[in-house]
């Protein structure tokens, strides 16, 4: 209270600006409240309580039908100053080397996902945006065939997946943003670019498609990318794509204030001072190098990027200083609890993990939307 | 403090201005007058940089096409004529993105950002509304949010699109008054398209006709809201009332086409119905 008391002196004492002439300055009799802080950490902390719940199931679920107590001693064997624990090496090699990197790589994957997502919609002020909008899908689609089809060293296939997902986001972009000039400097672009993003992902397809048909005997290999799945994990997959998606979710987070200023428009954002054009690039460029990493791995997983941002805004507030950090651990925990369900519903076959997305996050997603007001604004 | 020359604007064919040029001081409150497609957003926009356009405009002595966003953001609140207002944004986090350009590019707003802000929302008596989402505001609530989102961005220069095009009669007068206090509080420059005439000449220093891009008359509102200056612009049957002081008052228009007016029904007898007893009389 005291310390309150001291810190309003001397704007107390400053003159009050209607008192431009002359006349002593009053003193204002209260302080106005300043704004208040928008606070996501309640949200996060929910997330991050399904996340860890989702992850310890992850790890403790498999057709394998070890016990909980092995499973964490398995998991303790690795840390540093561990007690002798008599847990066979099999079951240690089952936690570390199959079902810890799968989790990890899930959560990896779904927080991509859910995040370029979320920045998609932003960026693009368009509720129906996914990661796969400007041709990440298509583009990645084609790297993969070209690999699986020619036959070279299969090692080479997240790579591929990554460059051609790269590769036709910036092509779209290009088109798009050269395209598109609007009578306002500098915004304007994003339909143009939305745009070019249906002719290239169109464009590539056809070339996929063309591909895979010349080489029939490869098609079950190549359904199988597209349909996604993270049955390869492994913790080599994890080194190769952590480094750019720390950087993609680092560069997310960065920018949800700015994300915030662009909900009033292109334009309206311009006017409060908002580079609008490099806003847009840096975004896209970002959310793609995430959702890009994402499909290397585990080829394409849909809905996660569309299903998980919304339900965040419908839950928890449509601020990207909620939606972003807490879509990307939701997508996290989304992710994880789907592949559980991709590897045991039919054991020890697999359902594809889209599969299940699309089944459970469908209906799930459309309940949260009919339990809300029709009237929110959901980009 | 606004420099406008040889201001030339062009949507494709169309030509929105033709090379408008006008001069307004530190301080004044220009409003921009004219019929509908008259050029009169376009203008403002040219003056907020949100339009590409020929010629010059300057604003402090500086081009406002040369200056980056965050520097003309400093420079120039601009409030267009139908905001988006994110229904779920609270009324406190839509005045913060006036601070934008005061905040660096990857930086949060600070203490003192909110305490602006909150001064702000006391200043405009929206304190109360603080918390709750925009969608759930009243049109006038609304007009004086918008207002003191570009009173957050403390730029010497605001550019106001019609104002009061959303509010109704009674509402529209209060706003304009706010507008005028506020501006004599921080010494701000105006420069506000209106679209009612009468408000305009009650308020404004100055006027600037606009009539299909080009400047028709310009100057106090005993110049320019006169019968025989307003007549060619708006069409006929324009009718200027002004006080004893020869200030205009009421700005009307009377229908230009005469109407034979309906034959007189005979009126429809109803017989009277017997009002009830009120209960618990």
């Amino acid at each position: 209270m005291t310390a309150n008391r001291a810190q309003q002196a001397p704007a107390a004492s400053r003159p009050h600006p209607a008192d431009g002439d002359g006349k002593p300055a009053a003193v204002p009799a209260r302080r106005a409240a300043a704004v208040r802080r928008i606070r996501p950490g309640r949200a996060i902390a929910v997330a991050t309580a399904v996340l860890v719940l989702a992850l310890i199931a992850g790890v403790s679920v498999g057709p394998a039908g070890l016990s909980l107590p092995t499973v964490a001693q398995a998991l303790a064997t690795r840390l540093p100053w561990h007690p002798a624990m008599p847990v066979p090496s099999i079951d240690v090699a089952i936690v570390w080397q199959v079902r810890l990197p799968r989790v990890v790589l899930g959560a990896l994957v779904g927080a991509m996902l859910a995040g370029s997502g979320a920045a998609y919609q932003g960026v693009f002020r368009n509720p129906l945006a996914d990661p796969y909008l400007l041709g990440v899908a298509a583009g990645g689609g084609l790297g993969a065939t070209l690999i699986i089809v020619t036959g070279v060293n299969p090692a080479l296939l997240p790579p591929a997946a990554f460059a051609g997902a790269i590769g036709a986001v910036a092509l779209t972009y290009f088109l798009g943003a050269s395209a598109g000039r609007s009578g306002t400097p500098g915004t304007g672009a994003s339909a143009a670019v939305v745009l070019a993003g249906v002719a290239v992902a169109a464009l590539l397809t056809a070339v996929q498609t063309y591909l895979q048909q010349q080489h029939a005997p490869d098609l079950p290999v190549v359904y199988t990318w597209i349909l996604g799945g993270l049955s390869l994990a492994s913790w080599s997959d994890i080194g190769l794509v952590l480094p750019y998606m720390m950087v993609a979710a680092g560069l997310l987070l960065a920018h949800r204030r700015l994300l915030d200023v662009l909900r009033v428009g292109e334009v309206e954002a311009a006017s409060l001072g908002v580079d609008v054009g490099w806003l847009r690039l840096t975004v896209v460029a970002a959310a793609t190098l995430g959702a890009a990493s994402a499909v290397a791995v585990s080829g394409l997983i849909g809905f996660v990027g569309i299903i998980v941002p919304h339900t965040v805004r419908l839950t928890a507030g449509a601020s990207y200083r909620v939606v972003l950090p807490v879509s990307m651990i939701g997508g996290a925990a989304f992710l994880v609890l789907a592949d559980i369900a991709a590897r045991t519903a039919q054991s020890p076959a697999e359902v594809p993990i889209g599969v299940i997305t699309a089944m459970v996050g469908a209906p799930f997603f459309l309940f949260v939307l009919r339990s809300r007001r029709a009237s929110q604004d959901l980009a | 403090m606004i420099g406008i020359e040889r201001v030339r604007v062009s949507y494709g064919q169309a030509l929105a201005l033709a090379g408008v040029s006008e001069q307004v001081a530190a301080g004044e409150w220009l409003a921009v007058i004219g019929p509908n497609g008259a050029g009169k957003s376009t203008l403002l926009r040219c003056v907020a940089s949100l339009a590409r356009h020929d010629g010059q405009v300057t604003v402090a002595g500086r081009r406002v096409a040369g200056l980056s966003r965050r520097q003309l953001a400093k420079l120039v609140a601009y409030v267009p004529q139908s905001p988006v207002l994110p229904p779920e944004m609270t009324a406190g986090d839509y005045v913060l993105l006036g601070r934008t350009a005061h905040i660096g590019y990857l930086r949060m707003e600070t203490a003192a950002d909110r305490r602006i802000c909150g001064e702000l929302l006391d200043r405009l008596q929206l304190t109360a509304m603080a918390d709750r989402a925009l969608g759930t505001l009243s049109g006038g609530e609304s007009q004086r949010l918008v207002l003191a989102r570009a009173l957050a961005q403390e730029a010497p220069v605001l550019v106001l699109d019609e104002p009061t095009s959303a509010l109704d009669l009674g509402r529209r007068v209060e706003a304009l008054e706010l507008i005028d206090e506020v501006r004599r509080e921080r010494s701000l420059t105006v420069l506000s398209a209106v679209h009612d005439l009468t408000l305009a000449g009650q308020f404004a220093d100055r006027l600037l006709l606009l009539a299909s891009g080009r400047v028709s008359a310009a100057g106090p509102a005993r110049v320019v809201l006169r019968t025989d200056v307003l007549e060619p612009v708006f069409g006929p049957g324009v009718e200027v009332l002004t006080d004893s002081a020869g200030t205009p008052v009421v700005i009307s228009q009377r229908r230009s086409r005469a109407v034979t007016p309906p034959a007189p029904t005979p009126p429809v007898l109803t017989p009277p119905v017997p009002t009830p007893p009120a209960p618990g009389r």
